[in-house]
């Protein structure tokens, strides 16, 4: 190390060594030798990073390369505390440098010291360094080039030489700066050895990358692009929009702490607003979002205006009637076939209809994308059977509307089915509003309905007064059910299943014969509007925890409605608005793990008899044994046992036939 | 992750009900750092916060400058006034592991065993008084498992130095997004099971300062991945928690969950 900070700096004029040697005598502490030999170091080309020209940095490594101090070590008028000459830089060339640098060793440039700074008497003219360790200076001369030239030999296994990395290395340090270097040396070294490989110039440029974050940014860019010049005149004339101004929702969700980033809430708000634009749509609403494992689902609930839904129908309609023709040439096929198999008296439970479109589970229907930007797909309808299943069922969702289910009970259906029932059973379950927002429409013959359920119809009441969110809070009666709730049989409206059509009832008389239906209790679930503080809770849990959104300033408080049934669920009020949504898995909590149905038991088989009792087939030695007993039989008692004989014999035969 | 973070990290790790409003954010912003500087710790991480039925828990953690020392970690019930919680104990573990159900948000909630088996019953009786568990210790339980189900780090983030502490890496740019991908390129930051398992050949391939640690590679359930944006997710099916880290910024570990099971 000495020797190289020797090479470095020798000093070529002998007042400068004998000014240091007088100093080193002077002071006599191994100590003092260390500062001045970190002062020399910090006295090399201090590279200002600010400016500085590509040709000085080359000539920094030249100048380096010579071995010789620079024009800053020896022009700086003032010791700073850092190592920066600060404006007093002054950059020439090599040539006029080496000139100067002569005389100006001569001068002891390094300013005048005052008394308390510590480099006060030590830079005294001809002192030069470590001359009481080897007082000849050509040996030392000799030794610093044997030192470099040994540096300089270049590796025969990576073609690099130790003194070129090391003026690398520390260039990039002067460059970078970084802190505490000492401690990340060997990883800048690392580093500056690897940035070896990359070639600068090659005649093959590498093709642009394209990330796929390029394409869902270019999705999410189409979403800021205006639609033609007709809707806009289109959406002048219009009064009212049915985009709900989802932005002031989510401000109220953000202080209860719910809800997503603003970016992306916005980017839902233009979402729906391509929706409204697309769709004949009444009323719309961001239902929330489901997560899933590869792919998550944004939903929106809609309503479209009347008269817009018969085309989905009559589709259904055309696929059933296809279907039915189908069966019927299998039916015809079959009867064609002599040996048929006995047909099972397996009757499968009567399917439940689902309900129309416009009313109870159906009543919005529901489009879905994955990421805003994304064109919205429409969920179909949800039946009771899918709801059934649903119940018993714990999927989590992939991301994909076409993914297979693979369940037991069997889901009937595919992913996009099973979200629909999801979203019917959260909607029924965590879908409320403060007391008094809504009421029952006042109509006639409201009381006794067909359907047994309650009032179906309701309103928004004109006459709403909001409480304050201290008494929303307070108890759980102020917030009320608006979705009625779904029946055990998966609909809202009781289906009596063994109600007869005129066409059926020729066909269950007969099958009346075989069986006896049950009848059917009419299920009956919690009328429409009822509080919240009837809901059941989990175990000890109960069904809902309410917040403030803030203790501190409770005159602008959110009540904040938390669901513990439905993890994920969030409904808010705050003076006339309010607001429901979700969040989550799309899962209802459970207490312990999900244990899914077992499979039924196995069946009994036929039970064992002696008519169905395998027996060995008897040898022909055996029966002919039989037959000559028998014929002795019959010679002994013939006349009062032929009728007994023949039937044994007959016996004997049918066995001898079943064994056969 | 850092309080100065937080908003960066709540914005990509947006799955919905964060459960940080905007109050307790800010609340959060000073009174980490005032936590920083009452119980001198070289650095405040928030973790999370579990929500209980009556209240939620905001979970602090304070470390040194070991980062894989025992941490020191604090709840508050407002972001305001923090306790220190005492450290998990393999007992507590234990008995937490048979409770079922919400946490209430009370601290001094006591659980009652009402459905424990006769084996459990000879394993924690001793006195013959009824066992209860308080929601504090339960807390405690929780966290840790969490922590040690869960808390995962980037390849490469945090070195092992010879002298057995654990140093955050500053030569760590980040992943890229082919690494990113991998899941081998995520190790959870816990004593190590795996590692003395593998094979000489795979031994030979790791680095020891930085690859002392279990990759998730083999983890079952399989962590499942998530992309949002060019940002990866990770969401963990097992605990129902999303980890988010960014490979631009380097990563940022946040729990923020559900209460437990």
């Amino acid at each position: 190390e000495e020797r190289k900070e020797a090479g470095r700096a020798p000093p070529a004029d002998k007042q400068a060594r004998r000014a240091a040697r007088a100093a080193a005598e002077w002071s006599g502490a191994p100590a003092q030798r260390e500062w001045e030999r970190q002062r020399q170091q910090v006295q090399k080309p201090s590279l200002c990073p600010v400016n500085r020209p590509r040709e000085l940095q080359q000539f920094h490594r030249l100048s380096l390369k010579a071995s010789l101090p620079t024009a800053e070590a020896n022009s700086r008028p003032a010791p700073s505390g850092n190592g920066c000459p600060g404006n007093g830089c002054r950059f020439t060339s090599v040539a006029s440098e080496a000139e100067g640098l002569l005389g100006r060793l001569a001068m002891a440039e390094h300013g005048p010291y005052l008394p308390h700074e510590p480099g006060y008497g030590l830079y005294q003219p001809g002192y030069g360094l470590f001359d009481d360790q080897t007082p000849d200076p050509d040996h030392r001369m000799l030794a610093c080039q044997n030192a470099k030239a040994y540096l300089l030999q270049s590796s025969l296994t990576s073609g690099l030489n130790l003194y070129d990395h090391l003026v690398n290395v520390l260039t990039k340090i002067l460059d970078e700066r970084p802190a505490n270097p000492v401690d990340i040396f060997e990883n800048i070294s690392k580093d500056v050895k690897a940035a070896q490989f990359q070639k600068k110039m090659d005649t093959l440029r590498d093709e642009h990358e394209i990330l796929p974050s390029f394409e869902s940014a270019e999705i999410r860019r189409n979403l800021f692009f205006k639609s033609d010049a007709g809707d806009e005149e289109r959406e002048e004339e219009l009064g009212e929009i049915p985009l709900p101004n989802v932005m002031e929702t989510a401000f109220y969700f953000e202080q209860g702490g719910i809800g997503l980033s603003r970016d992306e809430t916005y980017l839902i708000f233009l979402a729906l607003k391509k929706l409204v634009s697309v769709q004949p749509i009444q009323t719309c609403r961001f239902w929330g979002r489901i997560l899933g494992r590869e792919k998550n689902y944004i939903i929106a609930e809609v309503q479209f205006r009347e008269g817009e839904e018969e085309e989905e129908t009559e589709e259904e309609e055309v696929i059933d009637e296809g279907d039915k023709r189908m069966d019927e040439v299998e039916d015809e096929d079959e009867e064609k076939e002599k040996n048929e198999p006995p047909k099972s008296t397996y009757k499968p439970p009567p399917v439940i209809p689902k309900e129309e479109n416009g009313t109870g589970a159906n009543k919005h229907v529901y489009f879905v994308c994955n990421e805003p930007g994304e064109p919205w797909v429409k969920l179909p309808p949800v039946t009771p059977a899918q709801i059934v299943c649903a119940r018993k069922i714990k999927k989590f969702f992939t991301g994909r509307l076409d993914a297979p289910i693979v369940s037991f009970p069997p889901f009937p259906g595919n992913e996009a089915n099973y979200l629909r029932a999801q979203i019917a059973r959260i909607s029924a379950g965590t879908h409320v509003s403060p007391l008094g927002y809504y009421r029952f429409s006042e109509e006639e013959g409201d009381e006794d309905e067909e359907g047994g359920g309650g009032r179906d119809d309701y309103e928004e009441n004109p006459d709403f007064e909001p409480l304050s969110a201290f008494e929303m809070v307070e108890s759980l009666s102020t917030w009320v059910h608006h979705v009625p709730s779904i029946l055990k049989q998966g609909r809202c409206v009781w289906f009596n299943p063994l109600q007869k059509t005129e066409e059926e009832e020729g066909e269950e008389e007969e099958e009346e014969k075989d069986e006896v239906p049950d009848e059917l209790q009419q299920e009956t679930g919690p009328p429409l509007l009822t509080p919240l503080s009837e809901d059941e809770g989990i175990q000890n849990i109960p069904a809902w925890t309410v917040s403030l959104s803030t203790r501190l300033i409770p005159q602008y408080a959110v009540a904040i409605l938390r669901s513990n049934r439905w993890p994920g669920a969030y409904a808010f009020a705050c003076g006339t608005k309010f607001g429901n949504i979700y969040f989550g898995w799309g899962h209802k909590y459970s207490l312990g793990n999900h244990t899914p149905a077992l499979p039924p038991p196995v069946q009994p088989e036929y039970p064992n008899g002696p008519e169905i009792r395998e027996a060995a087939d008897p040898t022909v030695e055996e029966e002919l044994a039989f037959k000559a007993a028998q014929e002795q039989k019959a010679l002994e008692g013939m006349e009062g046992e032929e009728e007994e004989e023949e039937e044994e014999f007959e016996e004997d035969e049918e066995e001898e036939e079943e064994d056969d | 992750m850092e309080p100065a973070a937080l908003p960066t990290a709540l914005q990509l790790a947006a799955s919905g009900d964060t459960g940080l409003s905007l109050e307790k954010r800010a609340a959060l912003g000073a009174s980490l750092l005032l936590l920083q500087r009452d119980y001198r710790f070289e650095r405040v991480w928030f973790w999370g916060c579990i929500q209980g039925v009556r209240g939620t828990y905001y979970i602090a953690q304070g470390l040194g400058p070991d980062l894989a020392a025992p941490r020191s970690r604090l709840y508050s019930l407002n972001c305001v006034e923090w306790s220190l919680l005492p450290p998990a104990t393999v007992e507590m573990v234990e008995q937490a592991a048979l409770l079922k159900g919400l946490f209430q948000g009370d601290p001094s909630f006591e659980y009652e065993y009402a459905e424990v088996n006769a084996e459990d019953d000879e394993r924690f009786l001793e006195d013959g008084k009824e066992l209860t568990i308080k929601e504090e210790n339960r807390l405690v339980a929780t966290i840790e498992q969490i922590d040690r189900a869960v808390g995962i780090i980037p390849r490469r983030a945090f070195m092992k130095t010879p002298l057995g502490s654990v140093h955050e890496n500053r030569n760590f740019e980040g992943l890229s997004l082919t690494e990113a991908k991998k899941l081998s390129s995520y190790f959870h930051f816990t004593e190590p099971v795996n590692l003395k398992n593998k094979t000489l050949l795979e031994k030979a391939d790791l680095d020891p300062s930085t690859d002392f640690l279990d990759s998730l590679e083999h983890d079952v359930p399989q962590a499942v991945k998530c992309k949002y944006a060019e940002n990866l997710i990770q969401r963990f099916l097992w605990w129902d928690i999303p980890l988010k880290k960014c490979y631009q910024f380097g990563f940022l570990l946040l729990f923020c969950f559900w209460s437990s099971e």
